[in-house]
């Protein structure tokens, strides 16, 4: 028996996401509307193990590009998707026979699961991060030498750019202002690959991942620490497994910056009890987090702030002044964590002056 | 003189004030039809105090009525939808997230027609005009009369949404029209959501404005007069015809802001503790504290500012048990039956009430009632409601600095100890009627939540507009212009954008234009006195 996304998980995977979203990715909410209407209308989305993949699939992502701000306004389309999609399906001469998250972050961790419902095809167990990151060529997929482009773009009136471009930073540097021209707004086929190719480069089993997360946020209201049940969650996990809760406090000042097309800035959080101050500092995803300047986790290790009483991941945009939140930090894929993927998503990508060092080397010192 | 009147679930209170002072406070029961309770309750007052009608120059009502009777999907109109946007935000259709008991009462027709804006104000299409006079002969044939129209960031430009209702409104003379744009806040869905909800109170709310002009007239009492709005501020009672739904969050919001008027403190925590559950509140300059996050009314999704209430399970009626594993308080409750079911009244079932009465801290019922309650069972159940006052409070506040806390409503005769993090405790006198006071000193503001763009100008640029803008809404809502201040702002970068674009939210209050007269009118007769 395969395993079946059906309606009763959206809001799951929507919930688990959001918190491997890590600050950033896009609030889901659009995304799980989307879901829950297609698998209405279409019926549940298989959940196809990476080893279940035949060699000569034909696997597309299905993703949004933009602004969170301009979604909650123009919302999102499938139909728009699915031109995106069959555009890259033409340019290329070839039908999509599975689709994949490119990343299992907030928004694009659920768009993915509503298009393979649309489309009636089979969905991966796997994306290219199993986190969110801010950049198109910060992805697994890219890391082991599959090619971004060529990629499509589509807005609402149908109209379709298609991207060829040396790699994928120029990939990503060419789109912004397309998707910007298109209204902030753009959805989005890149790294078309094959069965093989996901295989080899794909993060696997980060959708399951995502869902028992979700479930264990979600169930744990009313439960007497819904955080310390997520920690637990994580810890189940093969990836996530050395999750720490780092910190209780309460966000006492808040900077944000947007420059570049991306939001900059720093959240500091005091004890609750008065001892100790952190730090973490997010490029809209959080990047590191320090205690009194000394190192707690830094990308692409995950960290996450949330809601102290529900365990509710805060992404960036909602962290206010006042808020007591948790500060849980785990292991980021093994994938991610090579030389080669550090060299594409580690600290320097962001211009820290850190090294990377694991999270479980960090909190066993 | 003027009087403000809190019409809640269950009494009606009504306050008489002058100036600062407050002469006359009374409570009444709360009547099916809304203006009897108001007119007894007024009555009441100006009898107390031996004063005639004539002295009164302003009347402000706080009501839950509308809250209720959407919650309650009672007396709600059909409503018809015109969502300008099309190409874009056409997947999720209106009322699409709306619970079913909901939507089958309130979904007359739904038009998706084109149209609409993209964030840096070019248009995604020109309004489709053929569309929307399509709509108006499908919405004069459904015999549909309440429409609500929303645009693709029409907060940004509400021109489209403008030009629609014009179209709609000569073909349907009839029609009461609500726009988005003039509701809700960035955020189509939610925007929407609070516009249809809006439309679908519109007939009711003519009537119950009625009722209460008719109320007011038969009490002599021809003066303006004006309902409190989710933020504390008032509007016009013509306003409210077309607004019902920004009376949404106005009965924590007086409580709120009755407490801060009548301490005098602007920084506290405000605890309103009724008969079944208190509502724990923070007042920063006088204001509550605006939740961040979507609020669900009815189970309907909106993104209206509401004040940030914590509810407990704590009340005057709460239940109290002494099991094996220790005791508990509430959160069931005997609620309005305290008075036949306490112990001290006679009742058989042991309260937070009783309690309070056990341990000396209240003196009413019957004493007696009491003998056999253990004092292990009155400290330990003392404890335990002092606990949950605590966690509470810790919840809501902000930073570790130990801040007043003020108590208002029936149940602040629970409270008896010092708390942890609570510098002073403190119950005003009038406290069972803070929230007619809240009414009554009601001010009148504006708003404004839009993305500026950054391009030229820069950052300091946007926001000197969006000052300039919330100011100029809250003189044009009848402001006296010299009182206007920006009482809040807040920016959210979009991100993305490499134009570089903020969202802006700014809100500006002021005194009531002409209060001030009557102010200084109540000073010279003071000093007559």
């Amino acid at each position: 028996m395969p395993k079946l996304i059906t309606l009763e998980d959206i809001d799951a995977l929507a919930t688990g996401s959001a918190f491997l979203g890590t600050g950033g990715g896009g609030d889901p909410y659009i995304g799980s509307l989307l879901a829950k209407q297609a698998i209405r209308q279409y019926g549940p989305v298989t959940l196809l193990a990476p080893d279940e993949v035949p060699d000569d699939a034909h696997v597309f992502i299905a993703a949004g590009m933009g602004a969170p701000t301009v979604m909650i306004e123009k919302l999102m389309s499938l139909e728009d998707a699915d031109r995106a999609v069959r555009g890259l399906e033409r340019y290329l001469g070839r039908t999509a026979t599975a689709i994949i998250s490119a990343e299992m972050g907030g928004l694009n961790s659920v768009v993915p699961v509503a298009y393979a419902a649309m489309r009636g095809l089979p969905i991966i167990d796997a994306d290219g991060m199993g986190r969110a990151f801010p950049s198109l060529d910060m992805v697994s997929f890219n890391v082991y030498g599959v090619s971004c482009t060529p990629m499509t773009l589509m807005d609402e009136h149908g109209q379709l750019v298609i991207l060829e471009t040396r790699n994928a930073r120029a990939a990503e540097e060419m789109a912004r202002p397309v998707v910007a021209q298109m209204g902030a707004q753009a959805m989005m086929c890149c790294y078309p690959m094959t069965g093989a190719q996901a295989r080899q480069t794909a993060v696997p089993g980060t959708l399951s991942a995502a869902l028992a997360i979700g479930k264990a946020i979600l169930e744990g209201d009313g439960a007497i620490s819904p955080v310390d049940r997520l920690v637990a969650a994580l810890r189940a996990q093969p990836y996530y497994r050395h999750a720490h809760r780092l910190f209780d406090g309460k966000i006492v000042d808040l900077d944000r910056l947007t420059t570049r097309g991306w939001v900059f800035g720093t959240c500091v959080i005091d004890a609750l009890d008065g001892a100790g101050q952190v730090t973490i500092e997010f490029q809209n995803e959080h990047l590191v987090a320090r205690r009194d300047g000394q190192l707690l986790a830094i990308v692409p290790d995950l960290i996450a702030v949330v809601d102290r009483e529900t365990a509710r991941p805060i992404p960036t945009e909602g962290l206010r002044y006042g808020q007591r939140v948790a500060v849980i930090a785990c292991s980021a894929p093994p994938i991610l964590r090579t030389p080669e993927a550090l060299a594409h998503m580690g600290p320097a990508n962001f211009q820290l002056r850190d090294d990377f060092v694991p999270i479980e080397q960090l909190a066993g010192a | 003189m003027r009087i403000g009147v809190d019409v809640g679930g269950t009494n009606t209170d009504a306050v008489l004030m002058e100036g600062t002072r407050v002469h006359a406070a009374m409570k009444s029961p709360t009547t099916a039809d809304v203006s009897s309770g108001i007119r007894a309750a007024i009555t009441a007052c100006l009898e107390q105090s031996g004063t005639r009608a004539s002295a009164v120059r302003f009347v402000m009502i706080g009501t839950t009525h509308f809250t209720n009777a959407f919650v309650q999907a009672r007396g709600l109109a059909r409503v018809a939808v015109v969502r300008i946007g099309f190409p874009a935000a056409r997947d999720i259709p209106p009322f699409f997230t709306w619970p079913d008991h909901l939507a089958a009462q309130v979904r007359g027709a739904v038009f998706m027609v084109g149209g609409g804006y993209q964030f840096d104000g070019r248009e995604i299409g020109p309004l489709d005009e053929d569309a929307v006079a399509r709509a108006a002969g499908e919405i004069a044939a459904a015999g549909l009369r309440d429409i609500a129209i929303s645009g693709v960031f029409s907060g940004l430009n509400d021109a489209q949404e403008k030009r629609a209702a014009e179209i709609l409104q000569a073909a349907l003379p009839e029609a009461q029209i609500t726009l988005s744009s003039q509701i809700g806040r960035t955020g189509l869905l939610e925007r929407e959501n609070a516009a249809i909800m809006n439309a679908s109170l519109r007939p009711m709310a003519a009537h119950v404005v009625a009722a209460f002009e008719n109320a007011l007239h038969d009490l002599g009492l021809n003066v303006p007069f004006f309902i409190s709005q989710n933020d504390g501020t008032l509007m016009r009672a013509e306003q409210v015809r077309r607004y019902p739904v920004l009376t949404f969050a106005a009965g924590p919001t007086n409580s709120l802001r009755g407490a801060a008027f009548l301490t005098g403190h602007k920084q506290a925590l405000v605890a309103d503790i009724g008969g079944t559950t208190t509502d724990i509140g923070m007042l920063t300059n006088g204001f509550p504290r605006q939740t961040s996050v979507h609020v669900d009314v009815g189970g309907v999704r909106t993104n209206f500012r509401m004040p940030d209430i914590l509810s407990i399970g704590l009340g005057g009626g709460s239940r109290v048990r002494a099991t094996a594993e220790g005791i508990t308080v509430g959160p069931d409750s005997v609620g309005y039956r305290l008075l036949e079911e306490g112990l001290v009244f006679g009742g058989d079932t042991l309260t937070t009430s009783d309690i309070a009465v056990a341990s000396g801290q209240a003196d009413f019922g019957d004493r007696q009632a009491l003998a056999t309650l253990s004092a292990d069972t009155v400290s330990g159940a003392l404890d335990v409601m002092h606990q949950m006052m605590e966690d509470a409070l810790d919840r809501m506040k902000t930073t570790a600095t130990a801040l007043p806390l003020i108590l208002v409503g029936g149940g602040a005769i629970l409270i008896s100890r010092p708390l942890a993090g609570i510098s002073e405790t403190v119950t005003p006198d009038h406290a069972a009627v803070a929230n007619a006071v809240g009414a009554a000193i009601g001010q009148v503001g504006g708003e404004v939540d839009k993305v500026f763009s950054t391009a030229d100008g820069g950052r300091d640029a946007a926001v000197a507009a969006a000052r300039a803008a919330a100011i100029r809404n809250a003189v044009d809502n009848g402001a006296d212009p010299a009182s206007v201040e920006v009482v809040e702002l807040e920016e959210i970068p979009l991100q993305y954008l490499p134009s570089g674009a903020v969202r802006i939210f700014c809100r500006a209050v002021g005194e009531l234009a002409g209060l001030s007269e009557a102010a200084s009118e109540a000073a010279s007769e003071a000093t007559h006195a």
